[in-house]
């Protein structure tokens, strides 16, 4: 095994990985919440669908795009690899065990809440993003995805999973954000308090701003 | 004696490696609260062996919280309910009169429970001769003041080297993870002068080893320095993770 595939096949490789990709993951969606966030200028998507469009249609982020696939299923397929890896240090469990006094119960549950992302991924991208490049590519034209969403989000059920979806992303980014860092190396008593800040804040912000999404389309504040 | 407890233990019990072990309920009166856990079990095996039953088998040698020996799972975390101290620096008055309390060997795959509540550590033998060492020529010992030495690195790798390898990061760990021990032993050196000559080759076997052992990886919940009794902070997994990963990416020592 080359010196490349043994660092990143190791435990401490694998952290690397995990943290480089959720990293790179957390900052497409700062791009993901602000571009659908122009829903709330309730102009009849107009803005919206101006930069849903370049999203959609531009050389660069769709080359980009490519990148965000592949971020993806790194970032899936390790973290399998990493549950198999914890998973098999531990044969035999404890009969008697208190977690909770030593960490969060979401720190432990990265494996579960990224299972839970996975499964609203596949639903969320059959949604909107499967079918608009299949209709890309088999016609040149895009959907019209404002009338999707508005479509989609008169569901209770589909609002129902949009926010769940969102309650599991808020839990796995706030223990992955700072974590990501500690993985990193990125341990400093003149930064941690400012890291863990800057997580908290964005664990609280994207999500919320995901889930007023389908909650405003439901209850019709956005049309 | 007035403010003595009566107490159900749940011990695990193993005739050995190759055997499936069990629970086995054991009741005990008049336990003093002044006693030490380590002491309740002196007691406890006392009364099995006068009744002719096999005492139950654990590892202690201090008994003053220095030497990392007495691991016990006790009521679902090492070394107990308290924070910052090992199993024999438990005392009885932390429970209450009637208590049951569950005692379990640690639980990993890298090591394997030998009887009861003795489990094999020497996977953490097997890491430190790996790298954990400096290597030094006999003779004289040089003039102190030919190798200076900051104050705060002192103190953190002074902090580092005050783990015990007592097992309990592991035990903690949901993955099972020796992070918490192996980035002490790569701390202590790494910051001190003594340690660069096989700094980057230390990192890299060290964690090659930890690997190979079969422990699992971080994921940082914090579990083990919140058990650890002598309270490592993860501030030294991050400086592991720099090491290996900085070595890795520059040394061609391995």
């Amino acid at each position: 095994m080359s010196w490349f595939s043994q660092t990143l096949t190791s435990s401490i490789g694998k952290k690397l990985l995990m943290a480089l990709t959720g990293l790179f993951l957390i900052t497409f969606l700062v791009i993901h919440a602000g571009i659908n966030a122009m829903i709330f200028y309730n102009d009849g998507g107009e803005t919206f669908t101006h930069w849903g469009h370049f999203m959609g249609t531009n050389p660069i982020i769709r080359t980009l795009e490519i990148g965000l696939v592949a971020g993806f299923l790194i970032h899936i397929i390790d973290g399998l690899l990493l549950w198999k890896t914890n998973n098999d240090a531990r044969p035999v469990n404890y009969a008697v065990n208190n977690p909770s006094a030593n960490s969060t119960w979401y720190s432990r549950s990265m494996g579960l809440l990224g299972t839970l992302l996975l499964i609203f991924l596949v639903i969320h991208t059959a949604h909107f993003w499967i079918p608009n490049r299949s209709n890309q590519f088999a016609t040149g034209e895009e959907l019209n995805l404002y009338q999707m969403m508005l479509d989609l989000f008169k569901n209770i059920w589909v609002v129902l999973i949009y926010v769940a979806g969102c309650f599991s992303l808020y839990w796995h980014l706030l223990h992955g954000f700072a974590s990501a860092f500690q993985t990193l190396g990125w341990n400093h008593v003149k930064y941690n308090r400012f890291v863990s800040l800057i997580g908290v804040t964005y664990s609280i912000v994207i999500p919320l701003l995901f889930a007023l999404m389908p909650i405003s389309i439901y209850f019709g504040w956005v049309q | 004696m007035e403010g003595n407890m009566n107490l159900s233990l749940k011990v695990w019990r193993q005739s050995n490696k190759d055997t499936a072990g069990g629970f086995e309920n054991y009741n005990l009166d008049s336990v003093s609260p002044d006693m030490s856990f380590l002491e309740m079990f002196d007691v406890l095996n006392e009364k099995l062996v006068v009744e002719g039953k096999e005492p139950i088998a654990f590892d202690h040698d201090c008994r003053e919280g220095i030497c990392g020996s007495c691991a016990m799972y006790i009521n679902g975390r090492p070394h107990g309910p308290l924070k910052g101290v090992t199993t024999c620096q438990l005392h009885m008055r932390s429970f209450n009169d009637g208590d049951t309390i569950v005692v379990e060997p640690w639980r990993a795959k890298a090591f394997p429970v030998l009887k009861d509540l003795v489990v094999d550590r020497d996977a953490f033998d097997r890491i430190m001769s790996s790298g954990g060492f400096i290597s030094v020529n006999t003779g004289n010992a040089q003039d102190a003041n030919s190798l200076p030495v900051p104050k705060e690195a002192a103190d953190d790798a002074f902090s580092a080297a005050a783990c015990i390898a007592c097992g309990a990061c592991v035990a903690a760990c949901k993955n099972a993870s020796a992070m918490l021990f192996v980035s002490a032993k790569i701390s202590q050196l790494a910051l001190l002068p003594q340690g660069q000559a096989e700094r980057s080759i230390r990192a890299e076997k060290m964690v090659a080893q930890m690997d190979a052992e079969g422990f699992g990886a971080c994921t940082n919940t914090g579990a083990c320095s919140a058990e650890c009794p002598k309270e490592i902070s993860m501030s030294n997994i991050a400086r592991m993770n720099r090491e290996y990963i900085g070595a890795k990416f520059s040394s061609t020592a391995v």
